[in-house]
């Protein structure tokens, strides 16, 4: 037989990107839900493409309000699947550590050269690295198929495509897009951690003890708040609500709007403004919560068996 | 060489004591039984062998520590637990992309001969297939791994004859030779016991008997005594006594096989007959 030779470890990039392909075989939701959304998507705005010729027409009669209906199309798509695929993100994170205990695969991948590290690391790149990607990936098809359709529409009806490339420009989302979705999952990035983290330390129902003491945090704040209003006791503040709020939606706010604070959408690339972004002291904040959170879940999860 | 070497390897639970100061050294190439009534800390031990679960006292697997270096000690150790744990939702062949990626000393194509002489079918989820099946496709992953170590939890449990047969067949003429050490934990012990090199018989998370398969065959002998030799049968203090048809069958440990002789039959005594002498007097004196 062989000489019991000193085996070499394989890169750790190796391991990593095994990790994630297994995660994304056990949980295929994370990205086919998205596509599903988006092909419904596809379906309903490419109905509505029909009237693009009629729509096309009263713009060249000088209705100016038509013309902004034009790109309510694409941004629907966009935020369909941007909202599918955070929502399949959280319940992704909310399995990832808690099923392998659960159907005792856990021993199985504990018996395989994959630290507890990489293995917890792969998990949260899933809902931080895979889920932008995706969303991504199926918004740009999704609205190139629904502008190949519309031209072949607006060509079929006698009317120059030309006319409607006028009106819809991709560009600006393309670029807006990518980068909103880098910001929002370096924003959530604490959100994600602390999901596995629960769902390493929860033996059931995860997602309800994640989210259950902000609820009732939120909560008791209301009932005493209005209390405390109705004594004429001060203004209202509701810092645990905003906290929340913040954590869950900040992200998308600071990137999507044109102060951060959602008031008015970016609609020129201009009006990015990374250097806010990236010195927000909430971000930053943010990535720290997240490096100690997902410390504790990979200590978690050395040290948890099957449930 | 020493492939497991424990001293004083303690766990406890918040109201049990797992392991009660375990002391035992496992060389190189051996096949080893780890038997035990249930609760008796035999998955403990294997957990802690493992790297799965933190232990206190001194233990060392193929020179390491496996709790402070799991994911290295798993490249020259494989396992295969109680109940299956392939994971239920991938299919056939992404397990096996999953361990030829992440498991340097894995050989596809030895995996894939030995699935070649099952039904397995590279296609189907591992949930899909028979609980025989399943652990099938874990022996075919483990034997096409080359590793020093392999650990078997119970690895026969709930299976039907015929798999258990082959199972142990496979390991034998497929998998082991000097080289490999094998640790089988399993209440089947009549099954086993053909194939043992050592046992370690463990009780209330204590070693009882560590003894080498010879070692055992001439320190415990059966006695098959007639109703007449009965009397002189006992007063020589058999460790185990039960009656079979109207004779007497009496087990002890370290009376000369020629002093028997003259009383009845004499032969080795079972794996099963010692376990039960060495266990179940401990647990009588337990209920003393």
């Amino acid at each position: 037989m062989s000489e019991p030779a000193a085996p070499k470890a394989l890169p750790q990039s190796r391991l990593f990107y095994w990790s994630i392909r297994r995660e994304l075989w056990e949980h295929r939701a994370v990205y086919v839900a998205p596509a599903v959304v988006a092909i419904v998507a596809l379906f309903g705005t490419g109905l509505s493409a029909l009237w693009l010729p009629r729509v096309l027409r009263r713009i060249e009669a000088g209705d100016a309000k038509a013309a902004m209906a034009l790109m309510s199309p694409y941004a629907l798509i966009a935020f369909s699947v941007l909202l599918i695929g955070m929502i399949m993100a959280l319940f992704y994170a909310s399995a990832a550590l808690n099923a392998e205990r659960r159907d005792r695969s856990l021993l199985f991948w504990k018996s395989l050269p994959v630290s507890d590290r990489t293995a917890v690391l792969a998990k949260a790149a899933v809902p931080i690295l895979v889920t932008p990607v995706v969303i991504f990936g199926l918004v740009v098809a999704a609205q190139v198929a629904l502008l190949i359709w519309s031209s072949l529409i607006v060509a079929a009806s006698g009317l120059s495509p030309t006319l409607l490339w006028n009106y819809i420009d991709l560009s600006v989302m393309w670029v807006v897009l990518p980068y909103g979705l880098v910001v929002n999952a370096l924003w959530q990035a604490p959100l994600y951690a602390w999901i596995l983290v629960v769902s390493a330390w929860a033996r059931r129902v995860p997602i309800l003890w994640a989210l259950a003491p902000f609820v009732i945090l939120v909560m008791l704040e209301a009932t005493i708040g209005a209390m405390a209003r109705a004594a004429g006791a001060g203004p209202r503040t509701t810092p645990i609500a905003d906290f929340v709020g913040n954590r869950l939606l900040g992200g998308l706010a600071e990137a999507f709007s044109v102060d951060g604070k959602a008031s008015a959408a970016i609609d020129r690339i201009g009006q990015l403004n990374p250097l806010r972004t990236f010195t927000s002291p909430d971000l930053w904040g943010g990535l720290v919560a997240a490096a100690l959170l997902l410390a504790a879940a990979i200590w978690l999860r050395r040290r948890r068996e099957p449930l | 060489m020493t492939c497991i070497e424990a001293r004083g390897l303690r766990k406890a639970y918040r109201n049990t004591t797992a392991l009660a100061g375990v002391d035992l050294k496992i060389e190189t190439g051996r096949i080893v039984g780890l038997i035990g009534p249930n609760g008796a800390g035999k998955t403990t031990a294997i957990n802690a062998v493992l790297g799965l679960t933190a232990f206190q006292g001194d233990l060392s697997v193929l020179g390491r520590d496996p709790w402070a270096a799991r994911d290295d000690l798993m490249r020259d150790v494989c396992f295969i637990a109680d109940v299956a744990i392939l994971p239920r939702g991938l299919r056939v062949a992404q397990v096996i992309d999953y361990v030829q990626g992440v498991h340097p000393r894995f050989d596809r194509a030895k995996a894939e001969g030995f699935l070649a002489r099952t039904t397995i079918q590279r296609k189907s989820r591992v949930r899909e297939l028979s609980k025989g099946m399943v652990t099938q496709f874990h022996l075919a992953l483990i034997m096409a791994i080359d590793a020093r170590l392999l650990v078997l939890d119970e690895p026969t449990l709930g299976l039907d004859l015929i798999y258990r047969k082959q199972f142990y067949d496979s390991l034998l003429n497929d998998y082991f030779d000097g080289d490999r050490t094998i640790l089988i934990s399993t209440h089947q012990v009549e099954e086993i016991q053909h194939i043992l090199t050592d046992v370690i018989f463990l009780d209330q998370g204590r070693v009882v008997l560590d003894a080498s398969m010879e070692e055992l065959e001439v320190r415990y002998l059966e006695l098959v005594a007639g109703p007449d030799q009965a009397a002189t049968a006992r007063s020589l203090q058999p460790i185990y006594e039960r009656q079979a048809f109207g004779r007497t069958h009496l087990v002890y440990d370290g009376v000369v096989r020629e002093r028997l002789a003259c009383l009845g039959e004499v032969r080795t005594a079972s794996l099963a007959d010692i376990f039960v002498a060495v266990i179940g007097g401990h647990q009588g004196e337990r209920a003393a």
